[in-house]
């Protein structure tokens, strides 16, 4: 792959994920605002309903990638050095899929 | 904005045989509006991803048990994780809103200099704006 298209790609899966993210951020605030849990089991239930945890599961993948492109982006920008560059971006793919990893955990968990 | 393409490739061969002119007096550099709200998406960009790891363990411990559920409550209590929540609120609008104004501009909505200049300002007070009335309710 090009670098052209790598970075058309980086560009669309930005504005993509954007737009999920900002279509859930949206209804969540909306309906923690308009009908916030009163009870544990009022929050665990609404988190365990299939649509919301299917929903809240997307969310935290287009955030892993939003986050990747934004950061990748940063250090890009700030890091010209190849090899503290390609630490940076190791260590920065790792920490956010293990942050994928735990969100997952905690959706999964809350749903059994 | 600085994008992905320009900066990729000045670490490349062809970024590193030409020298590079480096202004960095801040106190000369101009600072247009757009400038500021382009530069604080980026940093309210790495703020809210340093977030997501307390906001992950806030989310586990809730779902985790009754007693959890009440624990992170009691947490959101605590001034200095108020004082955290307003900041993360202040970045999470901004970062918003600085993003739907590139979403409308690459769409040719608002991109013309007077009307991208104006938005910027709705921007940067907006968030601000928002910010403050997120202090007022949880402090």
């Amino acid at each position: 792959m090009t670098r052209a298209v790598s970075g058309l790609r980086a560009w669309l899966v930005q504005r993509i994920s954007a737009v999920y993210l900002l279509v859930f951020i949206v209804f969540a605030l909306g309906h923690a605002l308009l009908s916030p849990p009163h009870s544990y089991q009022d929050w665990r239930g609404w988190i365990a309903s299939p649509v919301i945890s299917i929903a809240a599961s997307v969310f935290f993948a287009a955030l892993l990638a939003h986050a990747w492109v934004g950061l990748r982006d940063v250090v890009l920008d700030y890091l010209p050095d190849a090899a503290v560059r390609v630490a940076a971006l190791s260590a920065l793919a790792i920490a956010l899929a293990a942050t994928g990893v735990w969100a997952l955990r905690i959706l999964w968990a809350a749903s059994s | 904005m600085p994008s992905t393409t320009e900066a990729s490739e000045r670490g490349t061969s062809s970024g590193k045989a030409m020298r590079r002119p480096v202004f960095l007096n801040l106190t000369q550099i101009r600072m247009p509006v757009g400038a500021i709200t382009s530069i604080a998406h980026r940093i309210t960009g790495v703020l809210l991803a340093a977030g997501v790891p307390f906001s992950l363990y806030l989310l586990g411990q809730s779902l985790e048990s009754p007693q959890g559920y009440a624990r992170a409550g009691a947490l959101l209590g605590n001034w200095a994780v108020k004082a955290a929540a307003v900041l993360f609120i202040w970045a999470l609008a901004h970062h918003l809103l600085a993003g739907v104004r590139h979403l409308l501009s690459d769409i040719d909505i608002g991109s013309r200099l007077h009307a991208a200049r104006r938005s910027a300002w709705i921007v940067n007070i907006v968030g601000l704006a928002v910010a403050l009335l997120a202090a007022g309710a949880v402090l």
